[in-house]
């Protein structure tokens, strides 16, 4: 996919800018203080504030069900929010339809197109629809789907469908473009591949908003990202900002007869029988002490794997934390909503909590 | 170099007052809408093959029926008939397993997001529908003019009044029923009430007029009487100017009503 032709080629004879402009970054999503409930009166999205710049790549993450499409959904203005304001581009994006939509592009988690259309009919029909399209042929090329052309949109795989998506969301040559978990669903290939077409997209100046629960890709493609949970947004910032908040871990295992009472008390150190684990915030000196201690001792450190504070473990030290007791609170005991909603509680493995 | 906020002031100049995009719109939306009619082989066959079927059927109930009091022909009573039918079958049930469809394919959320209005998202849908029916609406009244001896309309502005009132009700009400059929299966199911109270009790099948008076005008009430009134009498002239009134009254205000609902009910996002 060489995306950034494409990019450069603007009909209306001007080009994006190569880079966000410096001084002082204009403001082009604000979400403030947004609620959503819905009608049996669960509420999807409790109070959240963000902003993104122009330029800026901001990723929601989320587990599934943490309210990333409920609120995204408020931002494309498919939908009012239950109270709390929202402007894109200077606009209310529900109220000032007309305003905002030639401007953005939008992928939704999960979009619908008529199963009987062929890949080109569908694009065709999306540009006409469109002010200042990009051609159909041009967009599908983007995304790597010119081949499949001529092909009924009910025939294709689920990665091709997601990349049909996202070439109408790319048809509006979009100033915003808001992509609900552009990957999932794609192949490893897949995923590279739109990735470079969105840090593309990033170069040539376009504000995205993506929601993903793909931690690696918040990690490689953000300049910031927000961690949804029940509703909330509960750390935001870049991703240094994000981890710097949370320890660095060490694992190993001791050999049989070395019990873990044995190792130095200032290391804070949880054991499950054999296995140990160490928080810290200051991992060179802990693990200093730690190889020292090993090497007094003769002991031999089985498996040692020591990491700093990644997305990861932020992520899922947030998301194993329960802000508030489902079963206590009502609103948190309705039915499910749309394909957001916990299908299997998936928090990755739990890990072990023990704090240095 | 044109800096973003340039960009969008020309792209907003170059959306004038937005008629002649919103034409360019439905246009695309209609044109795919054809498409997916054309290639829906069990709607075609409901557009093209059952109305001539229910038209021969119409012809075979009305022999059992004495006409004389109605200053009907058999040939103008099947033929005005057959307008009705048109009507329920290729507008109204057409369009709500079509509208139905959409929303289900998630189709109808898809086309929200981009500069498509909801109206131009409900027009374009109804468009191909609506333009089959038109055709079938003129073969019969080419039909009856060759093959039965029957005239051109006699008052073709009554019957273009009913004609439009009918395919702008019919559309509306489909979007309506729409809103209360969860999948394409139950829509077979939600379109046969107004399905046989339209061929039973407002002309489509049996002229009012055979039926005793009070009930005759408890179904002038019912939502397709009105247009069959204007329809076949505008078709085949003689009746009373009040009848006329209270059948352009009766159309107008269903048409009315059926927009409104679909402004009220009308269900963007899948049944679930």
């Amino acid at each position: 996919m060489t995306s950034d032709d494409f990019l450069n080629d603007r009909r209306d004879g001007g080009t994006f800018p190569a880079a966000a402009p410096a001084p002082a970054a204009e403001t082009v999503i604000a979400v403030d203080g947004v609620r959503r409930s819905y009608k049996d009166g669960f509420e999807a999205v409790s109070g959240v504030s963000f902003s993104v710049a122009r330029g800026e790549l901001f990723a929601l993450l989320g587990t599934n069900g943490a309210g990333k499409t409920s609120t995204v959904e408020l931002l494309e203005g498919l939908a009012l929010p239950t109270s709390g304001t929202i402007k894109v581009l200077g606009h209310d994006p529900y109220r000032e339809r007309a305003a905002v939509r030639p401007r953005t592009g939008v992928m939704l988690q999960e979009g619908g197109f008529p199963s009987d259309l062929t890949v080109l009919e569908t694009a065709l029909m999306w540009s006409a629809c469109t002010t200042g399209a990009r051609p159909a042929a041009e967009a599908l090329e983007m995304v790597g789907l010119t081949s499949r052309a001529k092909v009924r949109v009910k025939q294709l795989s689920g990665g091709e469908k997601r990349r049909l998506d996202l070439a109408l969301a790319l048809t509006s040559r979009p100033e915003v473009l808001f992509l609900d978990e552009p990957t999932t669903g794609l192949d490893a290939e897949g995923r590279r591949d739109t990735w470079d077409l969105i840090r593309a997209l990033r170069e040539s100046g376009t504000t995205v908003l993506l929601t993903t629960h793909y931690l690696e890709e918040a990690e490689t493609l953000a300049d910031r990202l927000a961690i949804m949970h029940q509703g909330q947004i509960v750390t935001a910032g870049t991703t240094a900002e994000v981890t710097a908040a949370h320890p660095a871990r060490i694992r190993f295992t001791l050999p049989d007869g070395v019990p873990a009472a044995h190792l130095p008390l200032s290391l804070q150190a949880g054991a499950d029988g054999q296995r140990v684990e160490i928080r810290t915030s200051t991992l060179q000196a802990s693990l200093h002490e730690l190889l020292g201690w090993a090497v007094e001792s003769g002991v031999e450190l089985l498996g040692l794997d020591a990491r700093s504070a990644s997305l990861e473990e932020a992520f899922l030290q947030i998301a194993n934390t329960q802000l508030r007791s489902r079963a206590d609170d009502p609103r948190r005991a309705g039915p499910r909503h749309g394909s957001d909603r916990p299908t299997d509680g998936s928090t990755p493995n739990e890990t072990k909590k023990v704090t240095a | 170099m044109t800096t973003p906020t340039t960009v969008a002031d020309s792209r907003t100049a170059s959306t004038p007052s937005g008629r002649s995009a919103s034409l360019r719109r439905l246009n695309a939306l209609a044109r795919a809408e054809l498409i997916l009619l054309i290639r829906n082989r069990s709607a075609i066959f409901v557009a093209l093959v059952l109305p001539i079927v229910m038209i021969f059927s119409i012809r075979a109930s009305l022999e059992q029926i004495d006409l004389a009091g109605t200053g009907l022909s058999v040939a103008g009573a099947a033929l005005t008939g057959g307008i009705g039918i048109v009507l329920v079958q290729v507008v109204y049930m057409n369009l709500v397993t079509g509208y139905v469809t959409r929303r289900e394919e998630l189709v109808l959320k898809r086309l929200r997001t981009g500069e498509v209005t909801d109206r131009e998202i409900l027009i374009s849908t109804a468009l191909p529908s609506v333009a089959l029916a038109v055709l079938q609406s003129v073969l019969l009244v080419v039909a009856g003019a060759i093959a039965f001896d029957l005239s051109a309309p006699k008052r073709p502005e009554l019957f273009l009044l009913g004609l439009i009132a009918g395919f702008v009700m019919m559309s509306a009400l489909a979007a309506a029923t729409s809103a209360v059929t969860r999948t394409v299966q139950t829509s077979q199911l939600t379109t046969l009430p107004l399905f046989f109270i339209s061929l039973f009790a407002s002309g489509i099948f049996v002229p009012l007029d055979v039926f005793p008076d009070k009930l005759a005008a408890v179904f002038e009430l019912l939502p397709l009487t009105g247009v069959m009134t204007l329809v076949r009498h505008g078709w085949l002239g003689g009746v009373e100017t009040g009848d006329l009134v209270t059948a352009a009254v009766a159309a107008l205000a269903w048409t009315a009503f059926a927009v409104f609902a679909v402004q009220r009910w009308f269900r963007w996002d899948p049944r679930g």
